[in-house]
């Protein structure tokens, strides 16, 4: 029946049997939210024309929108365990944390929060029918602005990561969001969907994993809005290594009130295609955010790392760093852009991405820009496209290592700079381990 | 310990070296010089392995064996060691690590242990005070933000700590100042011995009167046109190198 089903109608055909199985006194809110993301699946698609479409020009979606991939209705919860996430993933055992299995909400493996410590983690699909009133007030809202992928995961929402850190309260306790694949047949898509709210002088640490098996096709499509109001600290990492045949598409949006700060470090490993979405919006004064991301790709993975900086209001600053790794036949993209409107005076707006080529058959593709349209800003934007690591490795090898120890040492070298400034030790630790085998004998 | 036979190399088709012969035996000190664009950055690179050159006639000996299909990392394991012209920045790439990463491949090569932790930072210490580079250098990543003059004395260090029994030494007097080129030649001087091997090039000989070689050879155009004793590099910064050529172009015909 539903087998021959292909792409598109596969998903119209999942939403309404989701739907179907929905209690009849179910929320008519979500249903509507729903209803309505649908239709602008319907009419938006994926991105994947290879005309006029800037911001999918050098990542072609094509294989993934032609591909099949049925909704996990039935989600062997028991195929993941603890065990299996510490492997995976960054791991503290004090930190909270929310386990959602093809999307589905773990119960068994989350430690959920509702108000203790100052902090709610609770699952989405809980809370919209306990008090809607806080998340219906955002829960979509920031994700109005997205194209077809954030659309269909909004046409399927359900359960879902709620964080959220009450007005004046430090949440000393950092918040591990946790995403995994189980690499299932037939071919599955998930929905990962996170809410974060940071109230007013709130302090947040938040660590979202996507992670899954390394083989296997699969395709996650994730959505995460974070609200940041006046005052407040987000502390933010964003860990994906999905198996080398899994396509990955995140899309974050960000807003950040007077004088919040936000700070991001993602890191992006694996994939057959990866796209790394983050838009972020300072329309108030004084807001800034520091943009951090590692990108390392092998084989013939594709990585594409897009940000979206928007500074609709006076007095802010963003500051975007990038670095990333290539080896092999993959392909890396570094694109976005840098809004200043007219009113966004006083605005200060770094864009730098630096990379280094280990093989012939990689290729970067880096295009920062900037459009600025007030006259008191202070700009920069840099590139370096693919400095080619050949000497460094030769400068190596010439002092007695192997070339395997030496792209090691050369590869963990370039990342630690971004590495070195994570304030989380457990999950510093992790990424060295993961970009590094040590030389011989430690030392 | 080295031997060189009619080597010519070529370089994206342009022929650098055309037909060098050399020996250099245990215990000598020889100097390399000639003018820019001789060859003799490349008479080094060949020597270490470095990619992008091709061997197209003669061959490089050492110990008897040829080196043309020897790894860079394992002609490093068997002795031979080049300091750069220009010493490569490795970012994030620690000196302490660099250097016990390279000597612990090294001397597991040659059937001895690694060098526990303690060890290692005693040796390196002692080093770093012959040497005489900034301890605070040694902190920091390979070469990253060093002065010209530092990167030098960086590789003296890695010399030092690697020990090596040919070293080549590729332009390492160029840009040093008169005090940084003395502590650079008291680190070749303290490095003669009847074992091993130093092979200096250089455009001047300025680093001669601190380092006096046994050999002096002038390489133009990819040969070596002259060779001789010490007096041969003073009669070369008295006279320059252009007589040579004129006698070059005349043997050759």
């Amino acid at each position: 029946m539903t087998q021959s089903l292909t792409g598109y109608e596969r998903y119209a055909a999942d939403f309404e049997a989701l739907e179907g199985m929905e209690p009849p006194n179910g929320s008519a809110w979500l249903r509507g939210v729903r209803r309505e993301a649908l239709a602008a699946f319907r009419r938006l698609g994926f991105p994947a024309e290879r005309r006029g479409n800037e911001r999918w020009k050098y990542t072609n979606v094509a294989p993934i929108a032609r591909s099949t991939f049925a909704y996990p209705f039935d989600v062997d919860m028991d195929a993941v365990t603890e065990a299996f996430l510490r492997q995976q993933g960054p791991w503290s055992d004090d930190w909270a944390r929310l386990v959602f299995v093809d999307g589905r909400f773990s119960a068994l493996l989350s430690t959920t929060f509702d108000g203790d410590d100052g902090l709610r983690l609770v699952n989405i699909g809980a809370a919209l029918h306990k008090d809607g009133g806080g998340v219906r007030q955002h829960l979509g809202k920031l994700a109005q602005s997205g194209d077809g992928f954030t659309a269909v995961n909004t046409a399927f929402l359900g359960d879902g990561a709620l964080v959220e850190a009450p007005d004046d309260t430090t949440c000393e306790r950092p918040v591990h969001l946790v995403f995994v694949s189980s690499g299932a047949s037939p071919d599955r898509v998930s929905y990962p969907r996170a809410l974060v709210l940071a109230g007013r002088n709130s302090r947040l640490t938040l660590v979202e994993s996507y992670v899954g098996p390394g083989d296997g096709r699969y395709f996650t499509n994730a959505v995460t809005e974070i609200v940041a109001q006046e005052g407040s600290g987000v502390e933010h990492y964003r860990y994906m290594t999905e198996g080398a045949g899994a396509f990955h598409v995140g899309s974050s949006y960000v807003r950040l009130g007077r004088g919040s700060s936000f700070r991001s470090t993602s890191f992006g490993r694996g994939a057959r295609i990866a796209r790394n979405g983050l838009s972020v919006l300072l329309d108030a004064p004084g807001a800034s955010c520091v943009l951090k991301g590692l990108y390392y790709t092998t084989g013939s993975e594709h990585v594409d790392n897009h940000i979206d900086v928007d500074h609709a209001g006076p007095g802010a600053s963003s500051d975007q760093y990038f670095k990333g790794i290539l080896d092999g036949s993959s392909k890396a993209v570094f694109s976005g852009r840098v809004l200043v409107r007219p009113n966004a005076q006083k605005t200060y707006a770094r864009q730098a991405d630096k990379n280094v080529v280990l093989s012939d058959g990689a290729r970067i593709n880096t295009k920062p820009s900037l459009e600025i349209y007030a006259d008191d800003v202070q700009c920069f934007h840099g590139a370096t496209a693919g400095a080619v690591a050949g000497d460094a490795i030769f400068y190596m090898r010439s002092r007695g290592m192997d070339e395997e120890t030496a792209r090691s040492l050369f590869v963990h070298g370039f990342a630690s700079e971004i590495i070195d400034s994570i304030e989380l030790p457990a999950l510093r630790s992790h990424l060295d381990r993961m970009f590094s085998v040590g030389p011989p004998g430690g030392g | 310990m080295l031997e060189i036979h009619n080597l010519r190399v070529s370089v994206e088709d342009t022929e650098i070296l055309r037909g060098v012969s050399l020996a250099v035996g245990e215990g000598e000190v020889h100097a390399v010089m000639g003018p820019n664009g001789s060859g003799k950055s490349t008479l080094a690179n060949v020597i270490a392995g470095r990619p992008g050159y091709e061997v197209t006639g003669g061959d490089v000996l050492y110990d008897g064996q040829s080196l043309l299909e020897v790894m860079p990392d394992e002609r490093a394991r068997r002795g031979i060691f080049l300091a750069f012209q220009y010493p490569v920045e490795l970012p994030g790439v620690r000196n302490r690590q660099f250097l016990k990463s390279a000597l612990d491949a090294v001397r597991v090569y040659q059937g001895r242990e690694e060098l526990s932790a303690r060890e290692f930072d005693k040796l390196l210490r002692e080093k770093v005070r012959e040497t005489g580079l900034d301890p605070d250098l040694v902190k920091r990543s390979v070469n990253e933000g060093f002065s010209g003059g530092e990167k030098k004395r960086s590789e003296m260090l890695q010399m030092a700590v690697l020990d090596p029994r040919l070293a080549l030494l590729d332009e390492t007097d160029s840009g040093l100042d008169i005090d940084a080129l003395r502590l650079v030649a008291a680190g070749v001087n303290r490095r003669r011995s009847p074992d091993r091997a130093i092979v200096l090039v250089t455009h001047y000989q300025r680093i001669l009167s601190f380092v006096v070689p046994d050999f002096v050879h002038v390489l133009l155009d990819g040969r070596i046109v002259q060779s001789g004793g010490r007096e041969l590099a003073l009669e070369l910064e008295e006279k320059g190198y252009e007589w040579l050529r004129d006698g070059a172009t005349a043997g050759d015909r």
